[in-house]
Formats: structure tokens, sequence, C-alpha cells
């Protein structure tokens, strides 16, 4: 196992190195001037070329990449220009929040897609069958921002059911404790129920957004790969054997159809994260993508390269994660590697 | 269980279960009084630094500059159509109690009762150090005080522990008023030195952060792109303000901010599209003040270096071309000042923004284009900043059509907000839209920087006029030695100059809308448009 962990970090070195160089690159050629944008309304060309110098904008290409490689190597990620924070603690703290989002709307997709999916298999061509494929169909057909403002226009702003779309926390609530980041999980520690209810309740509709998202693709893989193992021969001699219903979707033609729905799974998990986005700004959710977009706007290069690398390093270790938990499904995988 | 006990034990449970519903609404005594003390402020983006003085501090970054630090002298308040307004021809001691002005200088003696945050009393040495970093620094707090004349270190002179000098370089009338905008504020000296170092010397990262002024406010907790807190200070020289803690938030979906204001669950927002105010407006729930731009004015500007806008009758087509009154009402809901169509015998005024006579007549504008050798039109670009996409790309559609059908066609050119900035230093874009304000509210500080030949980044148009300078530095020596007739006469030149040559084709004067609960009072416009915390109240 350590093997299998230690070669497939060694080949995700060489990705990292080009994603280092090419994030470089691509920040450099984006259009805008960082000098002029942060000179302000009233600048004259020698203002910004004063700015420009104090941002060591006016080197040439390759010595602003050795400056970038070599206080990378020191962990330095540099600043960013438009929060004026550095890009490292930004990420640190913006990270979790969108973690923390994206696992709970994982998560809440998981629990209504699989049975969903189950279901849609064991009855195919019923009126589950038919729903799910609409649900999962309207799903991912609506942009998410859509969804986002839809829900809150309802649960907020006509029902009221749902707390101001403010982030994390009500303005008027203090952040827990930070352990782990996660405002759920660093509630309970602190054995804080009330801030643990109050984050709960912020999460619903954002998390419930993301969710009705990742929908689709986990219900319709569940769905197609229950449908081949349910129609193989084990699955025959199992129902021929007289065993429970229960014993024979669950744990044998489930365990054997979980393959290709944990590979989904991957690929849900990182375009939610490209998802959370728009959810972040709907629902002013301070978390990593919104704060890469607004970098993004303001040709604010730190931030872009950090979140990219970060990103870069996140797929990697999911990826991971993704090769250990096939290895404990199925041991062949094991073997393989 | 019979019917009657089962009808008691379903009131009971709806009773019990409405309690529940409810509960969560009334809050804890304790936070209900927190709620009372605080403004909850929701806007689209916040501060990227707390200092003005900083390195590309953002608009939002002069609004925590403005509350938690103050300035020598400030401007009392008038009323301008019931609203509260800063009135820009009078001035009062902020950390000044004295202010004394000779002939090429003028001496301020500081208020013995100004301390800073900390405790420590404000003294001469710190107005000096202050104002000598804020010339020094570069960027646009230079940039600024350099209007006001104010230009180098040895200009400010510590007379006494509680008395400071500053001496004239040359006689401009905007000296005096340059030194209450918001950038000449006052720092904590001994406190940022301590902080700063050797590649720093000003201590920029520190106040980055950290707000070291004598202000109403001061910034508790900032989380960039998310909140900002403020707590009051409580010795605070112009008295106890009223809001005890201000929450700022950052919620960047315009429709929430909306939803948020119209709940009840936030107090202030200021920036909605126009439409959402006019629609607040007529709904009555909430108090909506619009007050005007001082000194500013959104525009279309034309190239005058390249044909076929250095032809001014082409120019003069244009402004019979402009659909105005369409843009008055599709895209600022009339939520705007026009200016045009002033009757035909209106007199020049010496006062800015004001009218052009110009209005929508596309029969003139054609018959001028022929005059001009364009019979058929020609083809062009019209460019905006995507950043205030909201007016600006509605604006440029109608502009368009009306110019369709003189024969002129054209393209919408969408430019990022992080790219406006480079294409109007380049200064070659054929046509495009622009809002400029001058926090100085005087016509030639206006001129000075949009028309004057020296060619500023905002005269966009690349405007040359030997006699529109004349005009301007006439003016400014004037308005200098106090020679009102001349300065009159000056003013008036402009303007009559600058709409008979329209180099830039003035729209309208937009406006500063605020939207606040009914129960928020004590709002007040100032030059910057931004809040002004110290006089905002929560009944």
């Amino acid at each position: 196992m350590l093997k299998l962990i230690a070669s497939r970090l060694a080949t995700a070195v060489p990705s990292l190195i080009g994603v280092v160089i090419v994030t470089f690159l691509l920040t450099r050629v984006l259009p805008g001037d960082t000098a002029a944008y942060f000179a302000g309304p009233a600048a004259t060309p020698q203002a910004i070329a004063e700015i420009r110098a104090k941002l060591g904008l006016d080197k040439s290409m390759p010595e602003q990449f050795v400056d970038y490689v070599s206080a990378l190597a020191k962990g330095d990620l540099g600043s960013s220009l438009s929060t004026g924070q550095p890009v490292i603690t930004e990420i640190a703290t913006r990270l979790p929040a969108s973690a923390e989002l994206t696992l709970a709307g994982l998560i809440l997709a998981l629990v209504i897609a699989i049975p969903f999916g189950i279901a849609a298999a064991v009855k195919q061509g019923s009126w589950v069958d038919h729903s799910c494929r609409i649900i999962t169909t309207a799903g991912v057909s609506l942009p998410v921002f859509f969804t986002g403002l839809l829900l809150v226009y309802v649960f907020y702003f006509k029902l009221g059911w749902a707390p101001a779309p403010l982030g994390r926390l009500d303005a008027f609530a203090t952040a827990p404790p930070d352990i782990t980041g996660f405002y759920l999980i660093d509630s309970l520690l602190a054995g804080d129920l009330e801030t643990f209810r109050a984050s709960l309740a912020q999460l619903v509709i954002p998390a419930l957004t993301l969710a009705i998202f990742a929908l689709a693709p986990i219900a319709r893989m569940t769905r197609a790969s229950m449908l081949s193992v349910l129609s193989s021969e084990f699955v025959r001699t199992a129902r021929a054997a007289g065993l429970t219903p229960y014993k024979v979707i669950i744990v044998y033609a489930f365990r054997n159809a979980m393959l290709p729905v944990i590979t989904t799974l991957g690929m849900v998990f990182s375009f939610l994260l490209g998802a959370n986005v728009l959810v972040e700004k709907v629902f002013a959710w301070p978390g990593i993508g919104s704060y890469a977009v607004e970098a993004l706007i303001t040709s604010d290069f730190a931030p872009v390269q950090g979140f990219v690398l970060a990103m870069a390093i996140l797929y990697v270790l999911l990826n991971l994660l993704i090769d250990i938990a096939y290895g404990i499904i199925d041991p062949r995988a094991r073997a393989e590697a | 269980m019979n019917r009657r006990e089962f009808l008691q034990t379903a009131s009971a449970t709806a009773v019990a279960s409405g309690t529940a519903v409810t509960a969560p609404a009334v809050f804890s005594s304790a936070q209900a009084q927190a709620r009372n003390e605080t403004l909850l402020i929701v806007s689209e983006s916040g501060p990227n630094n707390l200092d003005i003085q900083g390195v590309g501090t953002n608009v939002p970054g002069y609004e925590a500059s403005w509350n938690c630090y103050d300035r020598l002298i400030t401007h009392p308040m008038k009323t301008v159509n019931g609203t509260p307004y800063y009135d820009k021809d009078k001035f009062e001691g902020q950390l000044a109690e004295d202010m004394n002005v000779g002939d090429m200088s003028v001496t301020f003696k500081l208020k013995s009762n100004a301390k800073f945050q900390d405790g420590t009393p404000v003294t001469a040495k710190d107005v000096k150090w202050s104002l000598d970093r804020a010339v020094t620094v570069g960027g646009f707090p230079t940039f600024q005080m350099k209007a006001g004349s104010l230009e180098k270190a040895e200009q400010f002179v510590v007379v006494d522990d509680r008395t400071v000098r500053v001496d004239f370089i040359r006689k401009d009338r905007l000296t005096i008023p340059d030194l209450a905008v918001i950038v000449p504020s006052i720092y904590n000296s001994e406190l940022v030195k301590k902080n700063a170092t050797a590649q720093d010397p000003w201590g920029l990262e520190y106040t980055k952060q950290n707000t070291v002024g004598s202000g109403p406010y001061k910034v508790v907790k900032w989380t960039p792109g998310t909140e900002v807190v403020y707590e009051r200070n409580d010795n605070w020289v112009g008295g106890v303000p009223k809001m005890k803690r201000i929450i700022w938030r950052m919620v960047p979906s315009s429709g929430n901010r909306r939803a948020l204001l119209e709940r009840g669950d936030a107090d202030i927002s200021y920036d909605l599209p126009n439409k959402d105010f006019v629609e607040l407006k007529e709904s009555g729930k909430l108090s909506i003040i619009s007050t005007p731009y001082s000194n500013g004015l959104q525009y279309m500007g034309m190239n005058v270096t390249k044909p076929p806008f250095d032809n001014p009758k082409v120019r003069l087509a244009m402004a019979y071309a402009m659909p105005y009154q369409k843009i008055m009402d599709a895209v600022l809901f009339g939520l705007s000042k026009p200016m045009f169509g002033a009757p035909a015998d209106a007199k020049t005024e010496v006062a800015w923004p004001q009218p052009t006579k110009y209005v929508t007549d596309l029969a003139k504008a054609k018959a001028l284009l022929a005059e001009a050798g364009y019979p058929n039109g020609f083809e062009t670009d019209v460019s905006f900043d995507l950043g205030f996409a909201g007016v600006n790309e509605p604006l440029c559609v109608l502009v368009q059509e009306n110019l369709a059908q003189i024969g002129i066609k054209t393209t919408i050119n969408k430019i990022p907000g992080a790219n406006w900035r480079t294409e109007l230093n380049k200064k070659t874009m054929p046509m495009f839209t622009n809002v400029f304000s001058g926090w100085l509210d005087y016509p030639e500080y206006f001129f000075f920087w949009c028309y004057h030949g020296a060619n500023s980044v905002f005269n966009t148009m690349s405007y040359q006029s030997k006699a529109m300078d004349t005009f301007i530095d006439g003016a400014r020596a004037a308005a200098a030695n106090g020679d009102k007739a001349a300065y009159d006469t000056d003013i008036k030149g402009m303007v009559d100059l600058a709409f008979a040559d329209v180099p830039r084709i003035p729209l309208f004067q937009p406006y500063v809308n605020v939207a606040m609960q009914k129960n928020i009072t004590g709002y007040e416009y100032w030059f910057h448009r931004r809040l002004n915390y110290a006089t905002l109240q929560k009944s």
C-alpha cells in the first residue's frame, strides 16, 4: 500500500512542475495591467510606473519567474493585491470553507442519488425510474447560480425558513475556535451547539444547490452500473439460491457496482469545486472559488497561481484517495498496482 | 383518546410548535441589544487595504480610512434637497481647533483633547510625519496632494508641540480643500514607526492591516472579501459616535443584497442596480436617498486626434445623435440628472456640471455628417468598462441604434474592468463612455484634468486647444488671487468652448443611491460618496 502511494505521488511531481510553469505563463499573458488597475482612478503614468516598480512587474519575465519559484520554494506564494493578504493564509482559511460546502453538497447528493439510482435500476421502467430520469436531467440542466437564487428567493425571501444568505455564519454570531476550519466540526469540538446549529442552517441551502447539480451523474452512474451487475450470473445465482432481495441487491450487487460510482465521485467532486465559484458568489460564501475569480478579474497574479497550484495538489490527493478506495473495494486493483 | 382529548393535545401541540417556530426569531435579550447597537452594511466589494496611503488601495478602502482617521480640518454640513450635504466652501477643525490662513502659509493649532485610539495625544510631530508620508509614498496619495500644490515635505513645519504650519509653494485655491480630503489623514507616528521595517520605512504593511488613527471607529476584525467589523472610539474628539459596532459584509449578488434589505436583515446598502432602487422607492418599505455625484459626469468621449472625430462637424453630429432621453428612461430609470436639452436662451453659468443645449435630432445630425464629408456615414467602435456594465452596456446599445439610423456602423467593444485603465491610458479608443468625478468640487479642477493640453489620463479625448488652456490657467490664477470677475469670465469661456467643440458629449450626472431601513437616520453626502459612520444611528 505504501509503495502504491509513493509511486502515485512520484508520478504527480512532473505534472505539478508543469502546473507551476503554465500558470505563471498564463497569468502573464492575461490582458490587463495590474499596475494601472491598482494605481487607482486618478493615476498619472508616473504613478503607475512607481507602482509597477514596487510590485516588481518592471523586471523581465525570466527574472519574475526566478523570483516566483524561489519564493515558492520557501513556501511563500506571494501576496494578493486585491485583499492585501499573503496568498498562503488566504488559501488556508478559504479552502476549508469551500471544502465544507462541497463535501456537504456531495454527501447530500450521495444520500439522495444512490438509493434513487439503485431503486431505478431494480425497478427499471417503473415510475421511480422515470422520475429519477426527470429529476436528474432537470438538476443538471439548471445552472447552479439560478438554482441558488431560486432557493434563496423561495426559502429565504418568501418563506423565511432559511437564514439570510450571508456566508458561513450570521453577521451577529461568532466563529468557533479554528481547529479544522470546518465550522460544523469545530463548533462540535468546542461543544458550542448554538454555533453548530447556526452554521448548519447557513450551510443547508448552498449545499442543496450543489447537491441538485451533482445528483445526475451519481444517480445515472449508479443506475447503469447496477443494471449491468444485476444482469450478471452471480446475481442470478444468488437469487436462485433464495437469498433475500436485500442481500442480493445491497451486499452482492451494489458492492460490485460501486467501482464506477467511486470513479464518478472523483470527477463529481472536482467539478463541484468548479460549480462552487458561482454558488459562493450567490451565497457570499468566503470560499476559494470566489477568491480566485476576484483575483482573475483584477489581474492579481499571485492568488491565481496559488489557487491553481492548490487545486492541482488537491486533485493529486483526490486521485490517490480514489486509487486507495479502489484497492479496498476490489482486491484485483490492489494486485495490478 | 377521545375526541376532546385529541383536540386539546392537538391545540397544545400547535401552540408549542407555534412558539418553536417563532423562537429562533426572538433573540436572547443580549443579542437583541447587540443588534440595536450594531449597524449591518452590505455591499458588493470590500477594501483591499485599510490605509488610503497604501499601494493600490481600492475605493472601498477609502471608506475604512475615512472613518478610522481624522484630518486637520473637515467640512461642516448644509442641507441640499433635504439631505445633509458637505459644504465645500466652509471648513471646521477636526483635529485642529484653530486655522489661521496667512498670505503664503496656513497655521493649525491642535485640539488639546485630541487623542489617538491607544490613548497617546495627537501632536504636531504626528501631523508632520503623516503629511510627509502622504507627499512621499508615491502613487495615488502623492498625486492627490499635488492637486492642492502640496508637494514637498519641507512645506510642513512643526512650530511647537501643538502647532503646525503648512507653507504654500504657490498660491492655489485648492490647497486648503485638499487638506480636508481623505488622503491627509493623521497617523499615530510613534506606533507606525515601531512597526516599520528597513524596506518599508513608512510602515505601509502595518497600516494596511491596522487602523492607527484618532477617528470615530477602529477596525477590530477584517476578513478580506468577507467582512470588516468596526468598533467605536468612545474618546473621539468629535463626540461619542452613535453606533457601537458596524459590521460591513460583502454580498456579491445584488439580488441578495436587495432581499436582505427587504427582509430587514441588513440596514444599509448603496450599490444596487438603478432598477432596484426605483422599485424599492416605489414600494416605500425603505428610505432611499439619491444625490447627484458632486463634480461628476458620464460622457461619450471621442478621440480627436484621428479621423473621423478630428472633424468638429462630425463631433457636433454625434452630439445631436445621442439618445439622451432614452438613456434617462431605459437605462437609468430616471435616477440621474440630465445634462442635455438646456433651453436655447439659457445663459452659461459659473458652475459645473451644467447641461448642454444638445437634444436628439437625427435629421440635423445627418445633415452635419454630410457637410463634414460623410454622407454615407462610417464605421467605428464604441468601448465601455465592463465593471459598470449595468449602465454602460444598455447605454452603448442605445447609442449604436441611433448611430445606425444616420449611417454610422458601430461595434461595441466591452473591456474588462482590469483593462479599462490601461486602455484609457493608451488613448487610442475612437469612442467610449466613462464617468469622471472630482473630489474637489471646482469647475477648473474638472477642466484641468479632462480638457487641459497637459493631457492627463482623463483628457481621454487627447483634446488640445490653446484657447482652452488659457481659460483653465486663467481661472486657476484668478481663483488663487480672488479675482472673481476674471474667474467668472474664464469659467464661462471654458464651458462654452467645451460645448462648442464637443470633444466629449456630456450625458448625465449620476446619482449616489443609498437604501436603508426606515429606522436608520443620519446619512450624510460626502465628496468621496462613501458612508460617514459617525453620524449614522438606529432607533
